[in-house]
């Protein structure tokens, strides 16, 4: 029996041939990431635990963007714990404000996740990087501490599902759509414990900030972490990235699929995720006209250069509706510049959104954008559940930056093909 | 001892919402536990109470918070038909006991008086008289729990330092 791609870098990080779906085993790690309040947790926990030494300064990563620039006195004392402690360890890629960005953009930008490689990050969308072809997941703050003292993480070993994608996407149609899409079909816990598998020519026709959406919320379906093959567009990302020698994977050709499900790109419509399951998605035109009061546009799920990009054309010479709030957020230093270059910040501030350094804040309540009793937003985040972005009687629906842009000009949910 | 039943896809947002992540001490997580799920929670919960909950228990947010919430309420065990994956770890990695059983989590009713014994995955409740098998933890699992956690056990292995 052959092995799927999880599975071979696994193999390859425990000094194995092969392993098998449910085996537990102990992985060698190539990146450890943590943020500000995540962190901090580990941090208390090594310390408490009485460890001295990190495994290895140059694979840990610290993003401070989740409460950034600090939201408050707390929040501050957590970022200060996360720098005293890079500090003290001498940890190379710490990234404070000035040159933080959303963690799971930030990464891959920075050249810090690569093809065949092992990361783990104490933040639940650290499957981002398998856009990559590596194999990351997200883990709490113990693993946190324990890979940063170990360079090591304990695994029980997936099996997977195929997601073998057909065609290429519709215009106004994007990543977000087929992991919606995807997450509505098989629910929140139908790759629960699993590794999600893209493959099919379909994949090809997809961009790379498509995939990192995509991978992103493997998560959203229960999945260990989501994974593409490495192809031309993987390798042209990754020239000038990183330096490091890197091994990508392919499956075997007789690897074992607990399911497969196939996903023509061609049909996909613009789908959103109403409240309060990711999995409770309708195509657009179904929920049109229902009422919103405020719009993000951001995440590490959908700040990204094409992202904005997406949004930009459609504000371009509109504005957004009266009594709506809408809120641009690019998820990089790096992506900022490059909106500012393209013109995008400037659409989007003429067309009256307030646009936001680099942040999680909105997308866990946390501040730049929190929900008032009541209130709806449409948001390109990821999660819509109850209390996510303010009080227990908001909702959230997710959808794409284009049907988030194309809804903050109508004022309610709007089909962005329909847009006059 | 009382139980508290959840149903299915009870999210680490419900569990410990974000707002409160900025104060990750025990007692201010435990007084916000459940809160938008049962804003009764925190203040009827007593030591020994036990949380039965449906499918994907603690799915969403990778947060630690979460269980440790839970453990600093003074919860004994959370019973669920199913966990979500960092749930799971998490409360295996802070030596949190959890019980995997399907038929227990939909049969318990929330006036039920139950014993639990970890060491077999023994379920038993005492108002229905049925008995209940949760899936016992391999080897492997139980002894990070049985050293108190993840970073316990890998300094007795003497893989940290």
């Amino acid at each position: 029996m052959g092995m799927t791609m999880t599975q071979k870098i696994l193999a390859r990080h425990t000094g194995k041939e092969r392993v098998e779906a449910g085996e537990l085993i102990e992985a060698k790690l190539d990146l450890v990431l943590g943020n500000d309040i995540t962190a901090p947790v580990a941090i208390t926990e090594f310390d408490k635990a009485g460890l001295t030494q990190v495994f290895d300064p140059d694979k840990i990563a610290i993003v401070l963007d989740h409460s950034t620039p600090c939201k408050d006195i707390k929040s501050a004392q957590l970022c200060a714990q996360a720098r005293e402690f890079a500090k003290r360890f001498g940890i190379t890629h710490f990234y404070d404000v000035g040159t933080m960005g959303v963690e799971h953009a930030l990464l891959p930008e920075q050249g810090l996740a690569a093809p065949g490689e092992v990361i783990i990050g104490a933040d639940s969308h650290t499957c981002t990087y398998g856009a990559l072809g590596a194999l990351s997941t997200g883990v709490g703050s113990t693993d946190m501490a324990a890979g940063m003292a170990t360079g090591l993480a304990w695994f029980k070993v997936p099996s997977a599902i195929r997601v073998i994608l057909k065609g290429s996407l519709q215009p106004y149609v994007s990543g977000k759509d087929v992991v919606l899409h995807l997450i509505g079909q098989i629910g929140v816990d139908g790759a629960r414990y699993q590794s999600l598998e893209f493959t099919g020519e379909g994949v090809s026709a997809l961009s790379m900030d498509d995939r990192f959406t995509i991978a992103n919320m493997a998560i959203e379906a229960g999945a260990k972490n989501g994974i593409f093959p490495v192809d031309d567009q993987t390798c042209a990302y990754l020239q000038g990235r990183v330096n490091r020698s890197w091994e990508g994977v392919e499956p075997d050709p007789d690897a074992v699929y607990e399911q497969e499900v196939i996903i023509d790109l061609n049909t996909l419509r613009p789908t959103v995720a109403l409240p309060h399951l990711p999995s409770n998605t309708r195509t657009v035109d179904q929920v049109a006209g229902t009422p919103i009061q405020q719009v993000v546009i951001g995440s590490c799920t959908n700040g990204r250069l094409k992202d904005l990009k997406e949004a930009a054309g459609i504000l371009q010479g509109r504005t957004v509706a009266k009594g709506v709030r809408c809120i641009v957020i690019p998820a990089t230093q790096q992506i900022y510049l490059d909106a500012m270059k393209a013109g995008y910040i400037e659409t989007f501030i003429q067309a009256g959104c307030a646009v936001s350094t680099p942040t999680c804040g909105p997308c866990l309540g946390g501040h730049m954008g929190v929900l008032s009793d009541g209130e709806r937003a449409i948001s390109t985040t990821n999660r819509n559940f109850v209390g996510r972005m303010g009080p227990v009687s908001s909702e959230i629906i997710l959808a794409s930056p284009a049907v988030a842009a194309a809804s903050a000009v109508a004022g309610v949910v709007a089909d962005p093909c329909k847009l006059s | 001892m009382k139980i508290y039943k959840y149903g299915d896809n009870v999210d680490t947002d419900v569990i410990i919402p974000a707002r409160y992540l900025n104060a990750p001490d025990e007692k201010s997580l435990a007084s916000h536990c459940m809160e938008d799920i049962d804003a009764a929670f925190a203040g009827t919960v007593e030591p020994g109470d036990i949380i039965i909950a449906g499918a994907n228990f603690g799915c969403g947010s990778s947060r630690e918070h979460a269980p440790l919430s839970i453990k600093a309420s003074g919860v004994k065990c959370v019973i669920a038909a199913s966990f979500a994956r960092i749930f799971y770890r998490n409360a295996i990695n802070i030596g949190f006991p959890i019980m995997e059983c399907p038929q227990a989590a939909t049969e318990i009713q929330a006036g039920d008086q139950i014993m639990v014994n970890f060491a077999t995955g023994q379920i038993t409740d005492e108002t229905t008289g049925k008995q209940y098998q949760a899936a016992p933890f391999p080897a492997f699992i139980s002894g990070i729990i049985d050293n108190g956690g993840l970073l316990k056990s890998l300094k007795a292995r003497g893989v940290a330092k």
